[in-house]
């Protein structure tokens, strides 16, 4: 239970602060919920990981998908990934869920005894 | 809390959102690029983006609103001058932002700013050679001509307001995806980086000079050497404006067109400086097509005129399409995002389409200083002192350089000590140029628009001093007319070809040849005016022009513009893309004379290939290759001994010089490899040449590229050349010496035809989209019709059309 509340107010309040803010503010969410939900320390990196990684890749798919895909194959025989949009859309999903699931990880080691 | 782990995976996290908010090199910070809501998902464009929109501006004075069709193209209804260039303004920089800035840079010289100095400095190169070349100085000129006419301030303040309207709108997410790849941010647009991109038009057209390359030539070359190989008039030429009865040439110049008294001695003599510091120049295949035909010679009996402007084929594409009106004018074309007006096109009375001249306003003068301070020179016996200007040259990660050049009579001095001509060379040399000269494009273009008749348009194009311009001209009351318009300097022969002495005024200009001895022609009784950059002029024409012009698509569309009556629209768009070569023709009976049987196999195979050719550069023809190398092979095998033994980079004589001397001199003196002891015939050559285009063709063909299109592979290049932002290997045919001009990276940039009848008919189509953004589905979906040799009908829009069904979106602005 506790997993998907940090799951789910990361995600929402990311999308909702990346409106306004820089993208690491994406780190800030993260580091904030750990700090408030309290779980296992594998528990909040991998509910921020998810969180971001989910919000990401799908906000990426979603727009991918509109676009018919037509720049997400140009950025991805650009980086390069062979032109594969998908393999495109994970490694968003992958960077973002980095940088929240270290910094869930950090907010859960605050209250820890 | 637990202090260690904590640490540690803040110390990562941190580490992360460090590396990723940096760039690394070339590689944009990551993190924000990636973010959909930040980066680069953001300009993926949804394929069903809706453009609809009601815009509020305190700029705007009345009601306005820009209607788009299918294809994307504006139709803009104002009520007055100011909303309608203000809104061309803000369409240019909503779909084209990105691309107009970044040719400012280009123009100013400053593209190190933004992407670094380059591979061996490159940009930096080419960014000092444009300081020195005076462009900076030559817009400011400009900007000031501008400022004297209130209509045509009034224009560049409107567009320059509507530009700033959307950037100053934009949010950094919206930014175009440049910018986020290169990491860098729009700045205001102004009137001067308008003037700028006129300035970098001039540059274009008539800043590509081969001077150094002509002088390397004369220093190496005998006199009777070098005449046979660059001579000044072809066989084959037909002029623009041909010597005529009913229109004949000015008999004689206005000026004392004498050459220099010591000139035999001192100009056109071998002597021992080399040139190897060669500037980045323009695309010597800058030019195009355009031709009017009357209604003497069309179905309708309304006159037709025809235009396709070549230049290099980028995304995004150097033309935006768009349809601008107010109650006083109509006009509809492809205008230049940066620029206000329509550039090529018509309007409800005219139609317009310009060429270049190629007429060469840019020469070399070398400077006596007094010392390496350059602060005085000596001209006249006397001497001067120089103006100096210090150019700060700003370079991405690195310490911006600063560079002084000193201005002369003649111009900036674009060698000295510290941007040598040849490495280690202390001379001094000035270029006069004459886009260095206050010019007033804008007030042609603007006029231009407008205008109703010829009278109107020969008011209009006195404007146009650089560059020069075949400009065609038909209107619906069955006019027809080309004019040659510029400020040309008046010039004994040769004047300008090499480098000049700079002591004194004998060598200068000796005046600029009056407007009214420009070429022109008017109603000709063949029924049409045509160029397409060869000379405007024959030997009787009593200034000189210049030297190495193309002379065959001119020759193929005059002939077959000759033989065509009752003309339909289909024939025009035919010729426009006809891929006729007609060097095949002509050179056919010397290639025909090789002996067989000293030919292997494969060069037998080659030699069928190319025996059973029909002449056409058409997409499968793989004769086509087969000639374009064997040609090139015979021209190196009989050229190359002489040209290249001096390793100085020399002038390649032009395309149709080899036929026309072979088929003059049968014992072409060149033929003989001057490296060998044996004394080579044409025989020799017609044999050693098509062997060495066998190990090419062999070589093309194991590849898969022995088919014309494949072998030539035409790509849309994107401006920073990212292939993934281009289209490459487009099939399609034509190239050089072809009317369907398309060659590696350059070709038709737009095609139009207009059938000026009541109700105009017009057809065009360009090798891009109206989109800006690689994100959009309209980024270069005209490609695919471009090749295929298809036209767009384009819609002249009437306001009382109202919203019908061609109307996919309607954006009105308002004051608010």
């Amino acid at each position: 239970m506790r997993f998907l509340v940090a799951l789910l107010l990361t995600a929402l309040l990311s999308f909702i602060s990346s409106l306004y803010f820089e993208w690491w503010v994406i780190a800030i969410v993260a580091f904030i919920v750990g700090v408030m939900v309290q779980q296992k320390a594998w528990k909040a990196f991998l509910a921020g990981f998810a969180a971001i990684f989910l919000l990401w890749a799908s906000l990426a798919e979603w727009m991918d998908s509109a676009n018919e895909s037509i720049l997400s194959q140009k950025i991805a025989s650009l980086l390069p990934l062979g032109g594969n949009s998908i393999l495109l859309i994970l490694i968003t999903g992958l960077v973002g869920g980095l940088v929240a699931g270290f910094a869930a990880l950090s907010g859960s080691y605050v209250r820890k005894h | 809390m637990r202090v260690v782990p904590f640490l540690v995976s803040t110390v990562v996290t941190a580490g992360l959102v460090f590396g990723l908010n940096k760039r690394w090199g070339a590689i944009p910070a990551m993190g924000n690029f990636l973010s959909p809501q930040h980066g680069f998902w953001q300009n993926a464009e949804a394929t069903d983006h809706d453009f609809n929109a009601d815009l509020q501006f305190p700029g705007i004075t009345g009601k306005a609103e820009v209607y788009f069709d299918d294809r994307l193209v504006p139709h803009v209804f104002a009520e007055n001058d100011h909303d309608v260039y203000f809104i061309q303004g803000y369409l240019h920089a909503k779909f084209r932002l990105w691309q107009m800035e970044f040719q400012t840079f280009a123009a100013a010289g400053m593209v190190s700013q933004v992407i670094g100095e380059g591979d061996e400095g490159q940009y930096l190169k080419y960014d000092r050679s444009m300081r020195r070349l005076g462009m900076v100085h030559a817009a400011e000129l400009t900007l000031e001509e501008m400022n004297k006419i209130p209509a045509v301030k009034a224009q560049a303040d409107a567009y320059t307001e509507g530009a700033n309207a959307w950037i100053d709108n934009l949010k950094e997410t919206e930014l175009p995806l440049e910018y986020k790849l290169l990491g860098y941010k729009p700045q205001h647009w102004s009137n001067l980086k308008t003037a700028l991109l006129v300035k970098y038009l001039a540059y274009d057209l008539s800043g590509a000079d081969d001077d150094a390359e002509y002088t390397n030539a004369r220093n190496v070359l005998s006199a009777i050497d070098f005449e046979k190989l660059y001579p000044v008039i072809q066989d084959s030429l037909k002029p623009v404006v041909p010597n005529t009865p009913d229109n004949p040439y000015p008999k004689a110049p206005a000026f004392n067109l004498g050459k220099p008294a010591a000139a035999d001695s001192t100009y056109f003599t071998f002597r021992k400086d080399t040139i190897t510091n060669l500037l980045p120049q323009p695309d010597k295949n800058n030019g195009s097509n355009n031709w009017a035909v009357s209604g003497t010679k069309t179905a309708s009996g309304a006159p037709i005129l025809c235009n396709d402007p070549h230049l290099g084929l980028n995304l995004p594409s150097i033309w935006y399409e768009m349809q601008i009106s107010t109650p006083d004018f109509n006009a509809y074309g492809v205008s230049f995002p940066g620029a206000p007006n329509i550039i090529i096109g018509f309007n409800d009375s005219i139609a317009f389409g310009i060429t270049n001249s190629g007429r060469d306003v840019k020469d070399y003068y070398e400077i006596r200083f007094r010392d390496e301070n350059m602060n005085e020179y000596m001209f006249d016996s006397v001497w001067q002192r120089t103006e100096k200007r210090t150019e700060i040259i700003n370079i991405r990660g690195k310490k911006p350089l600063l560079d002084t050049v000193a201005y002369t009579v003649f111009g900036p001095v674009i060698y000295d000590h510290r941007f040598p001509i040849s490495q280690g060379s202390d001379k001094y040399y000035a270029v006069k140029w004459k886009a260095n000269d206050p010019s007033n494009e804008l007030a042609m273009m603007y006029e231009w628009n407008r205008a109703k008749n010829y009278t109107d348009y020969i008011e209009a194009i006195k404007y146009l001093t650089c560059p020069g311009q075949n400009l065609a001209f038909a209107s619906k009351n069955g006019d027809i007319a080309i004019w040659q318009q510029g400020d040309f300097p008046a010039k004994w022969r040769r004047q300008g070809d090499f480098f000049m002495e700079g002591l004194d005024s004998s060598y200068l200009w000796r005046g600029i040849i009056p407007q009214s001895e420009n070429p022109h022609m008017l109603n000709p009784s063949r029924g049409y005016v045509s160029s397409a950059n060869q000379l405007s002029t024959d030997s009787s024409y009593p200034y000189y022009t210049g030297n190495s012009f193309p002379v065959y698509r001119g020759y193929t569309i005059n002939r077959n513009l000759d033989s065509m009556h009752h003309i339909r629209i289909n024939d025009m768009e035919r010729l426009q893309t006809d891929n006729y070569r007609v060097l095949a023709e002509f050179s056919k009976d010397i290639l025909m004379q090789v002996d067989e049987s000293k030919l292997g196999n494969d060069e037998k195979k080659y030699l069928d290939i190319y025996k059973s050719w029909n002449f056409r550069n058409d997409i499968s023809e793989k004769g086509a290759t087969v000639f374009d190398i064997w040609w090139k092979e015979l021209e190196i095998a009989i050229w190359a001994d002489e040209i290249n033994g001096s390793n100085l980079p020399m002038p390649w004589p032009n395309e149709s010089t080899l036929v026309e001397s072979l088929h003059k001199d049968s014992a072409y003196r060149f033929i003989d490899n001057i490296k060998t002891p044996e004394k080579e015939t044409l025989q020799d050559m017609l044999v050693i040449s098509l062997k060495n285009a066998t190990e090419k063709l062999r070589k093309a063909e194991t590849e898969g590229k022995l088919e014309w299109a494949r072998y030539k592979d035409t790509k849309v290049q994107h401006l920073l050349k990212i292939p993934a932002f281009s289209r490459l290997h487009v099939p399609v045919g034509g190239g050089s010496g072809v009317i369907n001009a398309t060659k590696m990276d350059h070709g038709p940039s737009w095609r139009m035809v207009v059938h000026l009848k009541d109700d105009t008919e017009a057809y065009g189509v360009y090798p891009g989209g109206q989109s800006g953004n690689p994100g959009s589905r309209y980024y270069d979906n005209f490609i695919d019709t471009w090749a295929k040799g298809e036209y767009y009908t384009l819609w002249i829009m009437q306001q009382s059309d109202g919203i019908e069904k061609k109307v996919k979106w309607v954006m009105r602005f308002a004051k608010g």
